[in-house]
């Protein structure tokens, strides 16, 4: 009995240190609760709000861009795709058998679907076919019952609805590049976000991008977005308006498109505004946007009319006879020649041993400046040249626009070149040769220009101020009090009865029987233009070759044919709207500036002056942009 | 020594011991369970499919197969002692055969109504055949080492198919509760320094025994915030369930770390995660409470019994559910590594339930028996 009570006794002391084991082992886990819960409670809460929230970016819509008129040139288009969620579509292969009666869907489609299905979780939906037609979303929405797990989603693509006639000005969005993800603007990173890669998109890209919006979900460990907690739209991107009016640009590019690669630029010389800046050919900017085929690609690039290269800015060509106003003022500002001063053109001209040709081998005999600039003889401006000398005319060239660029709002824009003394010496160490200042007076040797440069260039001849070539309107669309009024622009302190002296003669090039544009006159005297036509070579013609007589251009590799220059100013009375034309190597007949590229800007100044845009306002009638066939 | 029981007992009624079973625990344990259904009905975000209605009918089951064995003679379950463990052992072979012969990793057996698990089984089993054991030989016995051999490979030969199951948790249990049953037996304070020596010795050799997973646990334990995204998944999103619950909770099915699946096992090991998420600092006290009154009721029976038996088995069963409560929550809450062991009344599952039940209704037994006094052979 002792025993038994002493073994009780030793089990309930036992039993006692147990229990008090249990019950601070118990304490340990309310003193672990308490921790955890209210010492650690903040970092935990956070925690656990970062695992459920999610914030994920949304897209601003890209800014439109319009012409002065608000006509869009680049918009954003819904566009259609069929998607497939997994985990709702039962059979996989019968419902995409049934979606296949319904619209095309490829072996390549189904194996890419396939392929998604293994790769992604069951509720993400699969594209099963981009780019629907209208048609082919209907006949989908129509069946969705038959369908389980099809739907409809909508994106917005961007869309040009003028493609090729103005793709290098606007530009094209594509895909975000490795390099392009420098930018700290967390948009760069959604998958399928797109950005300027060129034109207006490229140079005001941050302008139309807009700020993204955010969207704030509650998402499972799976990430499967369960709700919607907070939601900031974005702020789209801002409307781009151009000076540009869209079908005075679109007759410009069919112009242009007539000939094989052909560029032209019209301004309204009282504003800067640029009214069109074609270049020829073009391409689809839609198709960057969805994304180039490889094929598509390789068509562009190996093109010899380089369909990508926007030639009003990127082309640089000698300006040939269109330069020789520039050296007319040049000259008769440094008084080397006046207005009476007579040249005697015997159809060459000597320098030391060398010979200078006249484009006119019998010559033209004596000259006045108007009617050298009105038959384009080589010979005086050879004359003219030599006694003013290359920096006078370089100086007086840049007051013109020309041998730098122009700051105009689309990228790759080229400076062209107006050689100096200096400049030579510089580059290539060799000394400046008269002989050279005889071939810069007629626009060649080192001379470039871009016809950009070249518009530019008749707007400040056609008024004698530094006007800049703009292509964003800052008011907005035309209305009814905007667009009219002359802007301001510094004067280039040219005598005026020089500038009315060179515009005489641009005007006898055109309206006078004998001036080399006669035959691309405008009849309606209303709508008359002066002129002024270049022809340039592109590669040196040898002595041997004059002596055989040129080679037919027919015969000539296109390549090595002359380019044909245009510039013009118009209204005469009261000069108003410019244009400047180059057709590379002559276009498809292969004839020179006069032939060739003053027909292009004889029937741009009349379409220009027919429209003017310059005066008219909205409410007035506009119809839709007339379409010139190519040929 | 059988001379001391020779005074005969009064015979009690069967409608006295339902009068005397103990319906304060009962009510204790229906209020845990209760407490276990809301958690299922939230884990399944307001259902009471597919956890809850299952495990409500479960409870009113294991309540009357509980009600059922307090009512069962104590001496019955003394004598029927080594049988019971007996069968649980052959249970326990059996899932391991069946395993070598390929049909899986299967720890249950199927008995169409419950899927039962036999380790479960034998934590009760081996609380039952310690008792008997230790109930059945002198405390002088109890001091030579030699008697110790027997109820040493009674508790480690079924440890070891467990672990080999593998069930870390399950062995875990075994071993300690066997541990708490020894000592409570009266064995001396050194040997369990000795033993402990002993299984410092055996850790490096059992290292080799565990399953790559297993490794990775006790890794993970060790630095769980060194793989947030792997192993350490669990009881990361474990603590920050908990600690983002806070003082009251995020309310009931508003815990966001359950409900978008953060958690893993919300319904089963990690219910009591659930808990302390949507009730908070006071949710979980409140079912650390209530565990605690149980285990107090489960002492004041131990004392209150007469015989060495039903003081064994009393405490023994109690340091059983405390044990599961114990390293359950410890577990959860990043104290131990993560082990499957389930929250005893609260997660889901068949055959903890029912074998808690059970043996609360040794428990009731011991109570409703209290004052009988048993022989070293379970007789009067």
């Amino acid at each position: 009995m002792a025993k038994e009570k002493d073994r009780t006794k030793l089990l309930t002391r036992r039993a006692l240190f147990l229990a008090g084991g249990q019950v601070a082992l118990l304490g340990t886990i309310a003193g672990r609760l308490y921790y955890l819960q209210v010492m650690q409670a903040d970092r935990y809460a956070m925690q656990a709000d970062e695992n459920r929230i999610n914030i994920r970016l949304l897209a601003p819509p890209r800014g439109r861009i319009v012409d002065r008129f608000g006509v869009p040139l680049a918009v954003n288009k819904p566009t259609f795709r069929a998607v497939l969620v997994t985990e709702q579509a039962g059979d996989v292969a019968s419902t995409l058998d049934a979606v296949a009666t319904l619209i095309p869907v490829s072996d390549a489609d189904r194996r890419r679907v396939t392929r998604d299905i293994r790769n992604k979780l069951s509720f993400v939906p699969i594209a099963i076919r981009e780019n629907l037609t209208w048609e082919e979303m209907a006949r989908i929405e129509v069946n969705t019952l038959e369908l389980p797990g099809v739907s409809i989603e909508q994106a917005l693509t961007r869309s040009y609805p003028f493609g090729d006639t103005i793709s290098h000005l606007v530009g094209y969005v594509a895909a975000v590049s490795e390099k392009d993800l420098s930018g700290d603007d967390p948009l760069l990173e959604l998958p399928d976000f797109r950005i300027g890669k060129s034109g207006i998109e490229k140079s005001y890209d941050l302008d139309l991008r807009g700020t993204a919006g955010t969207s704030q979900v509650e998402v499972n460990a799976f990430g499967r977005v369960v709700r919607e907690l907070a939601r900031e739209d974005g702020l789209s991107g801002q409307e781009m308006v151009l000076s540009i009016d869209m079908a005075l640009q679109d007759f410009t590019a069919h112009r242009c498109a007539a000939e094989e690669s052909a560029a032209a630029v019209v301004i309204d010389s009282w504003t800067g505004d640029v009214l069109a800046m074609a270049s020829a050919p073009g391409y689809d900017p839609g198709a960057f946007a969805a994304g180039l085929t490889g094929a598509q690609w390789k068509a562009l690039i190996e093109n010899q009319f380089n369909p990508l290269t926007d030639k009003t800015i990127s082309g640089t060509y000698s300006p040939g006879s269109t330069f020789k106003p520039i050296v007319a003022l040049a000259a008769l500002e440094a008084g080397v020649i006046t207005p009476d001063s007579h040249i005697f053109c015997p159809g060459h001209y000597e320098l030391g041993d060398a010979v200078f040709h006249c484009w006119k081998k019998e010559g033209h005999g004596a000259l006045t400046v108007r009617d050298g600039l009105k038959h384009s003889c080589d010979v005086f401006f050879f004359e003219t040249a030599r006694r003013t000398g290359i920096d006078r005319i370089a100086a007086m060239a840049r007051r013109f626009g020309l041998g730098a660029v122009l700051g105009i709002d689309v990228p790759g824009e080229r400076s062209g070149l107006i050689p100096t003394t200096a400049w030579k010496k510089a580059t290539t160490g060799v000394a400046w040769q008269q002989g050279e200042t005889l071939s810069a007076g007629i626009g060649q040797s080192f001379v470039l220009a871009t016809p950009l440069q070249l518009a530019t260039m008749a707007a400040r001849l056609a008024t004698g101020r530094e006007i800049m070539p703009r292509l964003i309107r800052e008011n907005g669309v035309m209305t009814a009090d905007s667009g009219v009024d002359r802007i301001e622009a510094p004067s280039l302190n040219l005598a005026a009865h020089d500038l009315k002296l060179v515009l005489e003669g641009m005007y006898a090039v055109v309206n006078e029987q004998g001036g080399t544009a006669y035959t691309s006159r405008i009849m309606d005297p209303a709508f008359a233009m002066a002129g002024k036509s270049g022809t340039s070579q592109v590669r040196h013609i040898s002595q041997a070759e004059r002596d055989h007589g040129l080679p037919k251009p027919k015969q000539t590799p296109w390549k090595d044919r002359e380019h044909a220059l245009f510039i013009a100013v118009a209204p005469v009375t009261n000069p108003r709207y410019v244009v400047a034309c180059v057709v590379e190597h002559g276009g498809a007949s292969g004839g020179g500036g006069s032939a060739v590229a003053a027909p292009i800007c004889r029937d741009v100044l009349i379409e220009a002056q027919k429209r003017d845009p310059v005066h008219r306002v909205p409410d007035q009638p506009f119809g839709a942009p007339t379409t010139l066939a190519a040929g | 020594m059988h001379s001391l029981l020779d005074n005969a007992p009064p015979q009690q009624s069967l409608a006295l011991k339902i009068l005397s079973i103990n319906w304060g625990l009962l009510l204790l344990l229906s209020c845990i369970a209760g407490i276990g259904l809301a958690l299922l009905y939230s884990a399944a975000n307001g259902h009471w499919q597919p956890w809850a209605s299952k495990q409500a009918i479960r409870f009113v089951v294991s309540v009357v197969i509980m009600i059922a064995v307090a009512l069962v003679d104590l001496r019955f379950w003394m004598r029927s002692a080594y049988a019971i463990y007996a069968g649980a052992l052959l249970l326990l072979i059996a899932v391991e055969i069946r395993g070598a012969i390929g049909m899986g990793a299967q720890r249950w057996i199927d008995l169409g109504v419950i899927q039962l698990q036999p380790s479960e089984v034998m934590k009760i089993a081996v609380v039952l055949v310690l008792a008997r054991y230790f109930s059945s030989i002198t405390q002088e016995e109890i001091g030579r080492p030699t008697r110790l051999i027997v109820p040493l490979i009674l508790v480690f030969f079924p440890a070891a198919l467990v672990l080999k199951q593998p069930d870390l948790g399950t062995a875990m249990m075994l071993v300690l509760g066997a541990g708490a049953m020894f000592f409570i037996a009266g064995v001396r304070w050194w040997k369990f320094a000795i033993v402990l020596a002993g299984a410092g010795g055996i850790v490096p050799v059992a290292w080799r025994f565990l399953r790559d997973y297993q490794k990775n646990r006790i890794y993970t334990f060790l630095n769980p915030e060194n793989d947030p995204l792997g192993a350490g998944y669990h009881s990361l999103q474990s603590k920050i369930a908990i600690g983002s619950g806070g003082l009251f909770g995020k309310g009931f099915m508003m815990g966001s770390q359950a409900h978008l699946s953060f958690l893993p096992e919300k319904q089963t090991d990690f219910v009591f995660t659930m808990l302390a998420e949507e009730f908070g600092l006071m949710g979980g006290l409140a079912l650390l409470g209530l565990y605690l009154l149980v285990f107090i009721y489960g002492f004041a029976i131990a004392f209150r019994s007469r015989s060495h038996f039903g003081r064994l088995l009393a405490l023994g069963i109690t340091v059983t559910v405390f044990l599961y409560v114990f390293i359950n929550t410890a577990m959860v809450m990043g104290l131990i590594p993560v082990v499957g062991v389930p929250l005893p009344l609260i997660s889901y599952g068949g055959s903890a339930m029912l074998m808690v039940m059970f043996g609360f209704g040794l428990l009731m037994s011991v109570y409703v028996h209290r004052d009988m006094r048993l022989g070293r052979g379970g007789e009067e």
